[in-house]
């Protein structure tokens, strides 16, 4: 029995839009930095919350916290990702960082980037991630 | 939802927070067609009970004529099973179960650009259901392995006989799983970081 045949696709025209810091890795000839912690933007602004974004609480809830921020706050006293608070809230990811943004403005909450690909592996995480799986 | 019951809010178990020392996380995604052993490999290794993240894309009602004089707009929405694994006190590795098809990519904007890799598993009986993914991922410089996960009743090619099918040069890893089983969901994971290794040593992604 012969299995199916994939076709390669013809190039596309419509490419998916360019990570938003590949201006500035294709620029620099030299990279040695190959995971970058997501959205550290050079102008400081804030990074877009990622699925696997850390959420950790900086504060006890205010008073006058509404009940969902006072949710959030309870459950990420030790840090969760933005997917698991998501799925505990039982919100869309998309509602879950509208909330969370208010409370990164509001200095509620702190949000630790991911690391996400970059061109050129960095072998040392890799390298951890091996380790931490052989434990499994 | 109503919060006001947050007392009652469902949380992680003590025993699954995570350290406080918990800097960042790093992403895996495990992506193929319907029924073909997502969940199943996501749930055998996760540390947690595997969880579900939901997002609603609303799309333009295209047959406005079946929709008389109702909002022309449908709401889709899509879950994803997700697992996780404590690498170290400071880094997690966080498991997503995507369905293959296009439409749902645009939803997760980022999952798989920020993706250490990804896992196509195969099923052997309905190998057709992931060549569409494989060029995505292909087009997107998203570097995989392929798992195939053994049915009981789906055919078994040979490897060069699977490797052309797929269309897939000889460097990109394909593994026999059993996704049911840890060690070999395991296994396949680390053929995925031994081949982005590799990839590292030789200093090129795809
Ligand atoms: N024999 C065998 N059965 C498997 C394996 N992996 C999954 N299954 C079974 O296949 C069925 C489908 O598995 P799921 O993990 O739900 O597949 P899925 O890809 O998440 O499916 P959808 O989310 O519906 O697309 C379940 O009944 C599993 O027990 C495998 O490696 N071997
Ligand atoms: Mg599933």
């Amino acid at each position: 029995m012969t299995p199916p045949r994939r076709r390669r696709r013809l190039p596309e025209h419509e490419q998916p839009p360019p990570p938003a810091d590949a201006g500035r890795q294709r620029a620099s000839k030299n990279p040695e930095r190959l995971y970058v912690v997501a959205g550290a933007d050079e102008d400081g602004a804030r990074a877009a919350l990622d699925l696997v974004t850390l959420i950790v609480a900086r504060a006890e809830p205010p008073p006058s916290a509404p009940p969902e921020q006072v949710a959030v706050l309870r459950l990420c006293a030790a840090p969760l990702s933005v997917a698991e608070l998501s799925a505990y809230l039982n919100l869309p990811f998309s509602a879950m960082t509208v909330l969370l943004t208010e409370l990164l403005t509001a200095e509620l909450v702190q949000a630790r980037a991911p690391i996400v690909r970059q061109s050129i592996p960095d072998r040392s995480l890799l390298e951890a991630v091996m380790h931490g799986l052989q434990r499994l | 939802m109503d919060f006001n019951g947050s007392d009652t809010i469902p949380g992680p178990r003590t025993e699954d927070h995570l350290p406080h020392t918990a800097q960042a996380a790093v992403k895996i995604v495990i992506v193929g067609g319907f029924g073909v052993g997502k969940t199943t490999m996501v749930g055998s290794v996760s540390e947690i009970r595997p969880l579900t993240t939901e997002e609603t894309m609303t799309q333009a009602g295209i047959g406005v004529d079946d929709n008389y004089g109702s909002e022309s707009k449908t709401a889709t929405t899509v879950a994803m099973d997700f697992g996780r694994i404590s690498i170290t006190d400071q880094l997690v590795l966080y498991l997503f179960g995507t369905p293959g098809q296009q439409r749902f990519w645009f939803l997760w904007n980022g999952l798989f650009e920020g993706a250490l890799g990804a896992v196509v598993l195969v099923d052997t009986r309905r190998l057709e259901v992931s060549f569409d993914v494989i060029g995505r991922l292909e087009e997107r410089g998203v570097p995989f392995v392929v798992a195939v996960n053994s049915f009981p009743d789906g055919p078994r090619y040979p490897l060069p006989e699977l490797r052309a099918a797929l269309d897939l040069s000889e460097e990109i890893p394909i593994v026999a799983c059993d996704a049911r089983r840890r060690a070999s969901s395991r296994d396949v994971l680390m053929t995925l970081m031994r081949f982005l290794h590799s990839l590292a040593m030789t200093g090129s992604l795809t």
